[in-house]
């Protein structure tokens, strides 16, 4: 095991992969001499050249055409968005195109590609450049979805989701990038559709997601001071969602918070709960389940305002809390 | 004796001729192919056999027909909605396409696809695209993966007048500029987009706008195969050796409808009958006679036998297994 951030981890991924396999290319704004906005990609130019590691023009549904293009060709394009807002230009090429080619085509092609980038709000950067877009696309048959809160996670997801045959959006919430962990020496794989314990608990389950897994842990820190041992599920990708997992913790705790960044309208978190309230934990409940996400708002500039805007430490432990009363 | 040598010089000025009788005569065959299966579906539309719309190309068969003679079956071919005559130009089989239009489990997409998604992939054909100009980027993007893996193929990315106002339109072809890659763009101006004429669509032409992201370019009459593969010749050979894309534009016009919609109030029927007068096929047949390819008796069977081939088409898709709800998520991911 070695220490490393989130994003190191990530470029970890990448930079083995690529050393692997002559299929795996970059694609993305600046990601060459400028490493990325977030500095993911940071030497990677040095290393494996322009030919790919490909500075794109701002071009956000041209390019990510081309990455499916290049998938179809047979190469394994992994793109990156500067910010995942601006997924939202090329959403005709990833909706319409990218998720239903393979379907359109009776099965008889894939398109193995991988979209990541930084999402989520906490750096003042406001309402277009903030958001946690992700139940967008888990919504759309065809596309997977992949969340990680880990640097270890991360590796393993996205080395993962390189090699899946399928498009995979991969959210990296951008708090994450410097948060540093324990990550296993060299090669691994972490399967998608595969939730995790992150802690084990009694008393509660916690299903978060993102950054939203280090604040549920950090709640459950304290709580456990008092005598409450709180359980934290995180999903890890939520599309392939491992169901089975959360079902099981829930009828160990009998008692459920779902927390997520994003606007709890129609968020991820409203699929969790209503899946568990579907499933065989539903005799276990003790208390209705509470759904903690994003307040319906774009994401404001003002530091105040942007934190009150989605769920807080606080927030995640009065619900706790209330969940157990 | 002189006028031999004369008719032997104007044989080798034209490139189409140098081809040779039986690929002139493929080409024929091809686009009799396209018309009669086109004829063929819009009846079966009629008589409720195909269950959802579809878009005829008729009247643009010059352009399939002449980028047939010059297309190599490595080469990636990406399509639009109009995109009948691009699949049977890329070699699919008449019998599978029908099958696919009837929504059969046998047919090219096992009946998910329907007419604007009919897709070959045995034959690098990586489908029609339902979105206007939503295929423009992915052909650069195959374009990419063919320089990265220094391939010898080319993408062919084929679309209308309208689809050269959509943002993918632009921003592909610039990315095709400055990556300089491998793709053929063909623009079947067909003069409308659903009803919106070409005049007050754009101020710059199609081919213009290629020239404009430094993209050599080429206006055509695409009616004419001899001038459509002419140009395509140039296009083709200068991407074959290294060059990067080409852009040719084919102006040219749909008899039929946009659509099943379609009830032509933006036209006259005057239009349509002054471009019905330069029949591409019609044109072709007079060219292949007028240059001694072919005899009119020699034509005619190809005619006869681009029928007999929809009909038999007919026959075979009208046999196949339906698809069934069981298999209904089959597809949408791979394993």
């Amino acid at each position: 095991m070695s220490e490393m951030s989130f994003a190191q981890a990530i470029r970890a991924a990448l930079t083995e992969q690529m050393r692997k396999d002559s299929r795996v290319f970059l694609l993305g704004e600046d990601i060459g001499v400028y490493g990325g906005a977030f500095g993911v990609t940071e030497g990677m130019l040095a290393e494996f050249g322009p030919e790919r590691v490909i500075d794109t023009p701002i071009s956000e549904a041209g390019v990510t055409g081309a990455a499916i293009g290049a998938a179809l060709g047979g190469m394994l394009p992994v793109l990156e968005f500067q910010f995942f807002d601006f997924i939202l230009l090329a959403m005709d090429q990833l909706i319409n195109q990218a998720a239903k080619i393979r379907y359109m085509f009776g099965g008889k092609v894939s398109v193995p590609m991988v979209v990541r980038g930084p999402a989520g709000s906490g750096t003042g950067a406001a309402a277009q450049h903030s958001q946690s877009l992700e139940a967008l696309f888990v919504h759309i048959p065809g596309l997977k979805v992949v969340a990680p809160s880990t640097p270890a996670d991360a590796k393993g997801l996205l080395v993962s989701s390189i090699y899946d045959k399928n498009p995979v959006i991969f959210v990296e919430h951008k708090l994450l990038y410097k948060i540093k962990g324990e990550v296993p020496e060299g090669e691994y794989t972490i399967p998608l559709g595969v939730a995790d314990v992150k802690r084990e608990g009694k008393d509660v389950t916690v299903v978060a997601t993102q950054i939203m897994v280090h604040k549920a842990l950090a709640v459950a820190e304290k709580l456990a001071t008092r005598g409450i041992e709180v359980e934290v599920v995180d999903p890890r990708t939520l599309n392939p969602l491992d169901l089975n997992t959360i079902v099981q913790s829930v009828k160990k705790t009998g008692r459920v918070v779902v927390v997520h960044e994003a606007v709890k309208m129609g968020g991820i978190g409203a699929e969790l709960a209503s899946s568990i309230a579907e499933s065989e934990a539903f005799e276990y409940l003790q208390a209705p389940i509470i759904r903690l996400g994003g307040q319906p708002t774009p994401i404001p500039y003002n530091r105040t305002l942007e934190r009150c805007a989605v769920p807080q430490e606080e927030d995640i432990e009065q619900a706790i809390l209330r969940v157990l009363d | 004796m002189a006028l031999e040598a004369k008719v032997e010089e104007s044989h080798i000025s034209d490139p189409l001729l140098a081809e040779g009788k039986a690929r002139l005569l493929g080409a024929y065959l091809l686009m009799w192919k396209i018309r009669r299966y086109e004829e063929k579906v819009e009846e079966l539309y009629s008589l409720g056999k195909v269950h959802g719309t579809m878009h005829l190309s008729i009247g643009q068969e010059a352009i399939p027909g002449a980028w047939s003679l010059l297309i190599e079956p490595d080469d990636y071919l990406i399509s639009h909605h109009r995109g009948h005559g691009h699949c049977l130009a890329k070699g699919a089989s008449p019998d599978f396409m029908m099958a696919e239009l009837l929504g059969k489990e046998t047919g090219y997409c096992r009946g998910r696809g329907g007419s604007m998604h009919i897709a070959d992939v045995t034959k690098n054909n990586l489908g029609a695209n339902g979105v206007v100009g939503g295929g423009i980027p992915i052909a650069v993007g195959l374009g990419l993966s063919i320089k990265m893996k220094q391939e010898k193929r080319l993408a062919l990315s084929v679309f209308g007048d309208g689809a050269t106002n959509t943002g993918s339109f632009h921003e592909a072809l610039n990315l095709a500029a400055v990556w300089n890659v491998p793709v053929l763009f063909i623009c079947e101006n067909n003069q409308y987009a659903m009803s919106m004429p070409v005049q007050r669509a754009m101020k710059v032409a199609p081919f213009e706008r290629a020239k404009a992201y430094g993209i050599p370019s080429a206006k055509v009459d695409g009616m004419k195969v001899p001038e459509v593969y002419a140009a395509l010749k140039e296009a083709v050979e200068y991407i074959r050796a290294g060059n990067g894309p080409y852009f040719i534009e084919a102006v040219t016009y749909r008899y039929r409808g946009h659509s099943k919609s379609d009830r032509n109030l933006y036209r006259t029927r005057e239009e349509i009958n002054e471009w019905r007068k330069k029949d591409p096929i019609d044109l072709f047949h007079t060219y292949l006679i007028e240059n001694n390819v072919a005899s009119d008796e020699e034509l005619d069977t190809l005619r006869n036998e681009a029928t007999s081939t929809i009909e038999k088409a007919v026959e075979f898709a009208e046999t196949q297994p339906d698809p069934r709800c069981e298999d209904l998520l089959e597809g949408v991911y791979a394993p």
